[in-house]
Parts: structure tokens; C-alpha cells; sequence
């Protein structure tokens, strides 16, 4: 390994999608005094077009696939699969974005800039090959985030929930870093490939190693929300406003799984058999508390809450079994969720109204009349988080239990699927309220969604029939890229 | 693309183009909806046509890659078993849909949109011969039954709906986990190929492994029979249905489970289920009897129709773990006979409910007199469905009794007592809704069949008689199939007995012993 410190041509390719980025959201801060009374939209067309031209910048990094920046950053099939999704998560999130800022009368500059900021950190933690570059990742990618959670500095939710997110959001941090520290400690290495080389020697204390690992599934489980880290989710994302809610149950989440698995898949697979069952355990109760939870929920957004607990747990069970085809389903599942999670908050948003007064699930009642078409993305959100054919969340669980089968984790296969039974009530409870019930208030006074967040609802739907009919597009390439660089 | 996708993706189709037609164009979804319904039903006659005797296997198939890896594929076929109930359910969707012509008032659209999709995925259901494909198609199933509940039904839709949709799917979970699990075993879904290899000991299930896999099977399709205990969805789905819905969920959606049980639980897992064959045929015997007797005490139409079914489809679940050719004869005819009584008992019911609004026994008494031909009907629909000979279910049971009776004589003199009870339910209901001093309110509301309503009726019962008269019609595809399956049945037991003459021979046998 020689440290090169004039990076090339290529170098920045790789790195094209956090440069286009970063930059757009530099100019944007600074564009914002002069526009942000005369042009509030601009801001969101404009991100939208960072976000295209990141994808974009994404792929084309990925047709010279390698490692970077003497060896801290890797585009791998892997990182240019997370980077694609985080940035179309963005796309949406911003979409979903327009008619709430409108409707709260926020200011949309520094909105959008937040936005691509954490997005920046995103994909910086997914490209990321040393433990180093995951930290700042991660800490761009909240510090951004936890300052959106705010975004609405007058509203008393939203400063609770900034603070609670900032405060336990650190300290999960503070584990994560540790246990990095540790790492160092044993391999004298924070790059992801050497501490695997560097584990491989058998004078290496293996009981130290598991401690680290304990650490990081500690900082890491509360990134992705999983049991028992879980308690801040239910609150937080209630409090946020709800374009952010949206794309912090996914678009952070999807990075945070991505680092879980690079670290413990490429780092710290020699030492499986030690930290498997805490991956077990964690899957079992984010799925139970999660779903059980959600039943009891009357918030909307608490529920949505609840159930992205419980799919943590779905997506953890996968990461129990230890395999290509584990890694390959928790890439598909993610995307599937994503997809299906924003759909469902842009019906949230729609029906919320201004100060988001609307949000118990009796004020869905008679949207399926009302609002016919509304309501039949709704539904398809909800059939693909219970799991329905056809819908992308049926093939995404199927791929994360078949992986755990071939793993043998056959208890765990049976337990997940017993409590995506359990999940079936609540969101069928949903499709009760808005198919069944007479039209009340709210579904009465609704208006059009208007055009960014109709897009931000046919969208994901289409995204989940497509995964859900033709799943193979998808999967072949995550299978594909599900070894890592190793 | 054959027939067969042909009858699969007609009501796909239907159903794409109903959504598309704009709300206010009632009259065209309607027709719509009816003319691809009577299309599928003139398509899959076309099956009946085509079906070739003495062929081994499915015939009609068809089979291409869906998805690469893993490897999944549309591979459809029939064979004399699912032969029979697709055309069931091509025949009854259009009488669902013109028994709902006048009834449903609202949301048309999406009602008859609902009815198509439901007749795609249950086409499907007994169509699929990957496993995985039969998974999909039996969830989609799921869906338009639990909106056709929960939007037109009645006072307690709601928790009939949810309940219906829950107890369904907290089944089929296990199940997707046993599939998934053979896939892990055998590498494939294609159903023939596991069967292939169980069959030529290319997989060696131990003792537990087979009775779990087995046991992950029988509770998804124990549910949807349903067997006794599980079976208290059903009452209250069928009462709170629209009658199509009913008619739709008793005729066809509860053959589903008996259908799985005979394609998939006996032959691949003969051991397991002939281990286990003594519980569930007591239970069936336990359903049997219960059923009749709760159906007795019902004050109300529909559920007493609907505990009928518990006790009607006892008998084909003991049929079937009779293991004997008989006894699975019996039962497949029981199956296509409960769907035609059953299903006509359900559109009567529902014709009485659009005329007095209501469904309790109470309320009526000497309809014969103001609706002799609507009564001359539900007498000849309660005669065949008690199991009077010259008509439809009297042979099912009989043979069910037989095969019964030749594996194990106590079980079939305790079923026989069901076969009495059903003459005692049926009839005191009977003569209590068609006889005696006649309602005021029934005296007015009472009009005898309109146009519509013999259009509907006359088919039914033309099958009841022809299905008892002229059993040669369907039985032979039937028992065809049964022997098949039967063989299948005895392949696997521990000595691997070779069977002269066996119609299925594999290599792989002779290096399995």
C-alpha cells in the first residue's frame, strides 16, 4: 500500500457525486439571500437537477470501478448501488418537499442545502473503505439531519426532536467511535481490507475484537433504529416535519445499513460466529417490538415509525445470514423500502395540512372516495409493506428469508414471518379506515396534491411494481456486487 | 401463449380495463366485466375439449422464465384435478356478476374490477405448477376478497374482513417459509422436479424435517377448507360477504385448501400424511358433525349456509386422507359439487336478502306461496345439497363414504350421521322460510325470478342434475389424476414397494432403495 497524495483524473470521477454535490449546495447557501423571496421553487428544481447529475456522476464513477485516495474510498458495485439509491431517495424527498414548505411558508434554501449536504455524507459513508472515512460520512450525514429535524425552529415538536435526535445521536456515535478506537488499537489499521488481513493473524486478541464489534452494532443499531436502540425513533420522527421524517427512514438508514454490512461483511466476517447472535437477537426484537408497537399506534407518523423499527428488523435478519445472497436481499429490500416508505409519507404529507393537525389514522377515512387515486397508492404501499405479491416489499422479504434459510436460521425465518403477519393488521387497519369508512373533515377539504408530490406518489408506485414484477434487474445486479472488494 | 394463459390472462385483462373506464360509465364496466367473464368461461371449455386422456403429467402447459435467479418460472399445466375447478370458477364468476348486476349501488367500478381479479388469481391458484407462482397467485387471491368483504358487505364487514385477511395470511407465511425451505433443499420451484426428486430420494427428508414441512402445508390450507378448529373465520365472512362474494369464497376460494392439500401435502409428504392421517380425519369427522349441528341452531340464513360448508367440507378432507382411490374420487367430485349447491344456495339466499332485506329465518315463512318458482328452485338446490340421489352431491358423498369406510369403517358410520343431520338442518330451514302462514311484509316483497335471475339460476341447477345423473362426464379426468396422485402417495413409504404397473417411473427410484 503506497500512500499517493496526487490523486488523478479517475480519483475524481470516483468521486464526482460528493464534489457535484457539495458544490451545488455551497452555491446554494450562497444564492439564497438574492432569491429565496422572488424564487422560493428554484431551489428545489435546482436540487433536483444536483441530484440527476449526481446519479449520473454516480454511474459514470462506477464504469471506473477501484479504489481511491490512497485506498480511503472504494467504488465498488456495492457503493455505486447505495450511492444511485440515496440520491433517488433525495430526488423524492425533494419532490415530496415543495408543497410543505409551501404550505408552512419555510424558507427553502437552506432547506435543500441541508438536504444535499447530508446526502453528500451518505454517499461518502457508502463508498467509504476506512473506518475513518465512515465517521465523517456519518457525521455530515446527521449533523445535516439532525439540524432538518429542526427545520421548523417555531415548532415546539420539532425542537424537541431535534434535541432528542442530536443528544442520542451522538452518543451512539461515541460508540461507534470507540469501537473504532479500539480496532486501531488491535490492527493498527482503519481500512476496512487490512483489518480483515489483520484478523486473519492468529495472535490477534479475538476477545478485544468482539468488544469493538459490540460497540459498533451498538452506535450503528441506533443509526438504522433497531431494538433495543430504538427509542428515539417513535419521537423523532414524529416530531420532524414530515418530507424529513421521509427521508430520514430512509435515505440515512439506507446509508447506515450499507456501512453495517461493508463493516462487519468485509472487517469483521472472520469473527461471525461472535457477534452473529447479537445480529439475531436484534433482529428478533426490532421485528417484535416494532410490529407489536405499531398496533397500539393512533399517529400516523408514529406508526410509520414503529413499522420502519420493524423493518430494521426484517433487513437485520438478512444481515444474520452472513451471505452473498443475504447481502444482495438486504441491497433489493432496502430499495424496495424506500421506495414504498416515501410513498406512504407523501400521502402523510398531503392529508397532514398546514402545522400537520391531520395525522391520526381517522383522518385517512374515505380517502379511497374522495381521493380515488391517492388512495390506490396508498394501497400499494401498504400491500408491499405487508408483504403482497407483486409489489416490490413480497420479493424483498422473500430474498431476506431465503437467504436466512440457506443460512439455516430457521427459527428466525419462521419468527420474521409469524410477525409479518402480526404487521399485516396495522396496515390493514389503514386500508380499513380509508376503504370502509364514510368520508370525514378532512378527506372532504382535501385539496389536489399538486404535481411535485403526485410525482412523489406515482413514482414509488411504479418503482414498486417494477421491483415487484421484474425483480431480476435489481437482484442480478446486487447479487453481483455483494462480495465487496474483497 | 395456450389456452390455458389464455383463461388466466382474460380477466387480468378485464380487470386492467375496468380500472381504466372512467366511474361514471357504470353500465359499461358491467358489460364489460361480463363479457370477459363469459369469454374465459367459452375459453376454458376449450381445455375440456382439448384434454387428452391417459396422458401422464400436465398437459397445456406453458413455461418461461419470470425471474433469472432464483430461478423462477410461469409455469402453468393442468391436469384432470385443477382441470375441473378452473372451469368451476370460470363458470360462477359470471353468475357472480349478474347476481350483483342490480344489488351493488355503489363503487361499481371497483366491485366488478375486484370479481375479475379475484377469478385471475383463483385461475391461477390451480394453474401454477411452480411453487412459487402458486404462492403469488394464492395471496393475490387475498386482496380483492378482502375489499369485496369490507366494502359491500354487511353490518360487521369490517372485522369480517380483517379477520378473513388475517387468519389467511398468518397461514400462507408458513407456508411461503416451507417453500422457500424445499427451494433450499432442492434448488428449485418447479414443482415437478421436487416432486421428481423426493420421489427418487435425490432429497432425504428425516422424520421431523417431513412432518414440519408437511405440517406448514396442511395449517395454510386447513385454514382455508377450513377445518375444524380453524374454521371460525368462515361464519363470519360468508354472513357479512356480498352474495357474489359469498358465493365466490364458498364455491371456489375454500377448494383452494383441499385443492393444496391433494396437490401438494399428500404427495409430497405421503409419510407425514398418512402418519398424521388419524387427528385429521378425526377433526374432519369432529367438523363433520359440529358443522351440521351448529348449522341447525342458526337463526340466520347465510351463516347456517356457511356452517353447512364446515360440514360439507369435512367430507373431503376425510376423502382425501382416506388414501384410497375412492375416497380421493369422492372428494374431488365433493369439491365441484359443493361449489355448484353451495354456490346456488348462496345466490337464493342473497335473491331472498334483495327481497326482504333481511337474513333472518324469522322473518320469513310461505314464500312458496308468493314465489313458487323461486321455492321450486331452493327445494331442488336443498335436495341436492343434502345429497338426494339423481343429483350432484350424492355421489361425492357416497363415494367419500365408501373410500372412508374401506380405510377405516368407524370413520365413515360417523360421518354418515352428518348426512342426516344436513336432511335435518336443510329441511326445517326450508320449511320454515317456503312453508306455513305467509308475512304480511313477505306477501308484498316477494316477486318470483325476474329474466336476470333464471339466467343465473338455470345453469345451476342444470349442472346439479347433469353432475348426478351423468357422472361419466367428469369423473374419469378425476379419477385419473387420483391414481396418479395416489401412486405418488405410495412411492415414498419407508420400502419403497414397487408398484406394478405404476403410471410414474423414475430412474432415480432404483438408486434411491
Amino acid at each position: 500500500m503506497h500512500a499517493n497524495f496526487f490523486p488523478g483524473a479517475d480519483d475524481y470521477l470516483r468521486f464526482s457525486p460528493e464534489l457535484i454535490l457539495t458544490i451545488g449546495g455551497t452555491l446554494m447557501m450562497v444564492l439564497d439571500p438574492l432569491f429565496a423571496r422572488k424564487l422560493p421553487r428554484m431551489f428545489g428544481h435546482l436540487s433536483i437537477l444536483l441530484l440527476a447529475l449526481g446519479i449520473i456522476g454516480a454511474c459514470a464513477a462506477y464504469t471506473v470501478p477501484g479504489y481511491s485516495f490512497s485506498n480511503l474510498l472504494v467504488v465498488d458495485g456495492f457503493g455505486a448501488f447505495f450511492r444511485v439509491m440515496v440520491l433517488s431517495i433525495g430526488i423524492l424527498a425533494v419532490l415530496s418537499s415543495y408543497k410543505y414548505l409551501d404550505r408552512e411558508a419555510a424558507e427553502t434554501g437552506e432547506y435543500h442545502a441541508l438536504l444535499l449536504f447530508s446526502i453528500v455524507g451518505q454517499c461518502v459513508m457508502v463508498t467509504a473503505n476506512d473506518l475513518i472515512m465512515i465517521f465523517i460520512g456519518l457525521e455530515i450525514s446527521s449533523i445535516a439531519s439532525y439540524i432538518l429535524t429542526g427545520y421548523l425552529r417555531n415548532d415546539k415538536r420539532n425542537n424537541e426532536a431535534a434535541l432528542k435526535y442530536f443528544l442520542l445521536g451522538s452518543f451512539a456515535t461515541g460508540f461507534l467511535l470507540y469501537g473504532i478506537a479500539v480496532i486501531y488499537g488491535i490492527t493498527a489499521t482503519t481500512k476496512l481490507d487490512e483489518i480483515r488481513a489483520a484478523l486473519n493473524n492468529p495472535s490477534t486478541p479475538l476477545a478485544m475484537v468482539g468488544v469493538a464489534a459490540a460497540l459498533m452494532i451498538v452506535g450503528l443499531g441506533f443509526k438504522v433504529s433497531a431494538a433495543p436502540f430504538q427509542m428515539w425513533a417513535p419521537d423523532v420522527y414524529q416530531g420532524a416535519p414530515a418530507p424529513v421524517s421521509a427521508f430520514m427512514a430512509t435515505g440515512p438508514k439506507a446509508a447506515a445499513f450499507a456501512i453495517f454490512l461493508r463493516i462487519f461483511m468485509t472487517s469483521f466476517e472472520q469473527v461471525a460466529g461472535g457477534w452473529e447472535p447479537l445480529i439475531w437477537i436484534s433482529a428478533l426484537l426490532s421485528m417484535t417490538i416494532g410490529n407489536f408497537a405499531a398496533i397500539r399506534q393512533d399517529n400516523l407518523k408514529r406508526l410509520l415509525a414503529y413499522s420502519s423499527v420493524a423493518h430494521a428488523g426484517y433487513i437485520l435478519v438478512a444481515l444474520a445470514s452472513r451471505s452473498g445472497d443475504g447481502t444482495a436481499a438486504v441491497m433489493f429490500y432496502l430499495a424496495a423500502y424506500a421506495l414504498m416508505n416515501i410513498g406512504a409519507f407523501a400521502v402523510i404529507i398531503h392529508i397532514a395540512g398546514k402545522g400537520e393537525r391531520h395525522l391520526r389514522i381517522e383522518d385517512l377515512a374515505g380517502l379511497g372516495q374522495r381521493q380515488p387515486l391517492t388512495a390506490a397508492m396508498l394501497t400499494i404501499f401498504l400491500l408491499s409493506f405487508i408483504g403482497v405479491p407483486l409489489t416490490g416489499g413480497f420479493f424483498g422479504k422473500f430474498y431476506i428469508f431465503r437467504a436466512a434459510l440457506e443460512s439455516h436460521l430457521v427459527w428466525l425465518t419462521v419468527l420474521g414471518l409469524l410477525n409479518s403477519a402480526v404487521a399485516a393488521y396495522y396496515y390493514l387497519k389503514l386500508l380499513v379506515v380509508m376503504y370502509f369508512d364514510e368520508p370525514g373533515e378532512v378527506a372532504n377539504s382535501l385539496g389536489s396534491p399538486g404535481a411535485g408530490l403526485q410525482a412523489a406518489l406515482i413514482i414509488p408506485a411504479i418503482g414498486t411494481f417494477i421491483l415487484g414484477i421484474v425483480p431480476g434487474v435489481v437482484l442480478n445486479f446486487a447479487r453481483n456486487s455483494s462480495a465487496f472488494g474483497r | 401463449m395456450n389456452l390455458l394463459d389464455l383463461v388466466i390472462a382474460l380477466p387480468g385483462i378485464g380487470f386492467i380495463l375496468a380500472l381504466i373506464i372512467p366511474r361514471a360509465q357504470e353500465k359499461a364496466i358491467r358489460l364489460l366485466t361480463l363479457v370477459f367473464s363469459l369469454a374465459t368461461f367459452v375459453v376454458s371449455l376449450g381445455l375440456v375439449a382439448g384434454y387428452q386422456f391417459g396422458k401422464a403429467g400436465q398437459q397445456f402447459v406453458s413455461d418461461t422464465v419470470w425471474i433469472s435467479s432464483p430461478e423462477i418460472h410461469w409455469h402453468v399445466g393442468i391436469d384432470g384435478l385443477s382441470l375441473w375447478l378452473i372451469v368451476l370458477s370460470a363458470f360462477l364468476t359470471p353468475i357472480a356478476i349478474g347476481i350483483s348486476w342490480r344489488y351493488i349501488a355503489h363503487r361499481t367500478k371497483e366491485f366488478y374490477a375486484f370479481l375479475l381479479l379475484l377469478e385471475c388469481g383463483l385461475v391461477g391458484v390451480f394453474a401454477a405448477w411452480d411453487l412459487f407462482l402458486f404462492y403469488v397467485f394464492w395471496e393475490i387471491v387475498l386482496v380483492p376478497m378482502y375489499f369485496l368483504i369490507g366494502i359491500w358487505g354487511h353490518d360487521r364487514r369490517i372485522y369480517a374482513a380483517v379477520k378473513f385477511f388475517l387468519y389467511t395470511f398468518a397461514g400462507s407465511v408458513l407456508m411461503l417459509a416451507a417453500i422457500i425451505y424445499l427451494y433450499t433443499l432442492s434448488g428449485t420451484f418447479d414443482y415437478a422436479a421436487i416432486l421428481d426428486q423426493l420421489s427418487a430420494g435425490r432429497i432425504i427428508l428425516s422424520h421431523s424435517q417431513e412432518t414440519l414441512l408437511f405440517l406448514a402445508f396442511f395449517i395454510a390450507f386447513a385454514i382455508k377448507v377450513p377445518l375444524f378448529p380453524l374454521h371460525t373465520w368462515l361464519p363470519d365472512a360468508h354472513v357479512e360477504a356480498p352474495s357474489a362474494g359469498s358465493v365466490m369464497l364458498a364455491s371456489v376460494m375454500l377448494k383452494m385448501g383441499t385443492y393444496g392439500l391433494l396437490r401438494f401435502c399428500v404427495p409430497m409428504f405421503p409419510n407425514a400424511a398418512r402418519d398424521n392421517a388419524g387427528w385429521i380425519n378425526i377433526l374432519a369427522i369432529i367438523g363433520i358433525i359440529y358443522g351440521a349441528l351448529v348449522a341447525m341452531v342458526q337463526p340466520n340464513l347465510k351463516k347456517l349456509v356457511a356452517y353447512s360448508s364446515v360440514s360439507h367440507l369435512g367430507f373431503v378432507v376425510l376423502g382425501i386422507f382416506s388414501f384410497t382411490q375412492l375416497g380421493l374420487d369422492g372428494a374431488v367430485y365433493q369439491m365441484l359439487n359443493h361449489g355448484i349447491s353451495t354456490g346456488a344456495l348462496f345466490v337464493l339466499v342473497g335473491f331472498l336478502y334483495e327481497r326482504r332485506h333481511s337474513l333472518a329465518i324469522s322473518d320469513f315463512g310461505g314464500v312458496a306461496t308468493v314465489a313458487p318458482w323461486l321455492s321450486t328452485v331452493f327445494v331442488i338446490t336443498t335436495l341436492a345439497s343434502i345429497g338426494l340421489p339423481m343429483l350432484n352431491n350424492f355421489v361425492g358423498e357416497f363415494l367419500v363414504l365408501q373410500g372412508a369406510a374401506q380405510a377405516n369403517f368407524t370413520w365413515s358410520i360417523f360421518a354418515a350421521i352428518g348426512v342426516i343431520l344436513s336432511a335435518c338442518y336443510m329441511l326445517w330451514m326450508v320449511q320454515r322460510v317456503f312453508f306455513g302462514s305467509t308475512h304480511e311484509d313477505v306477501a308484498h316483497h316477494m316477486p318470483d325470478f325476474n329474466a336476470r335471475e333464471w339466467a343465473c339460476m338455470i345453469p345451476l341447477v342444470a349442472m346439479m342434475v347433469w353432475m348426478g345423473v351423468y357422472t361419466q362426464s367428469f369423473l374419469p379426468h378425476i379419477s385419473e389424476t387420483n391414481a396418479r396422485i395416489l401412486d405418488q402417495s405410495r412411492m415414498n413409504v419407508p420400502l419403497r414397494v414397487s408398484l406394478p404397473g405404476s403410471t410414474i417411473s423414475h430412474g432415480g427410484i432404483g438408486r434411491a432403495r
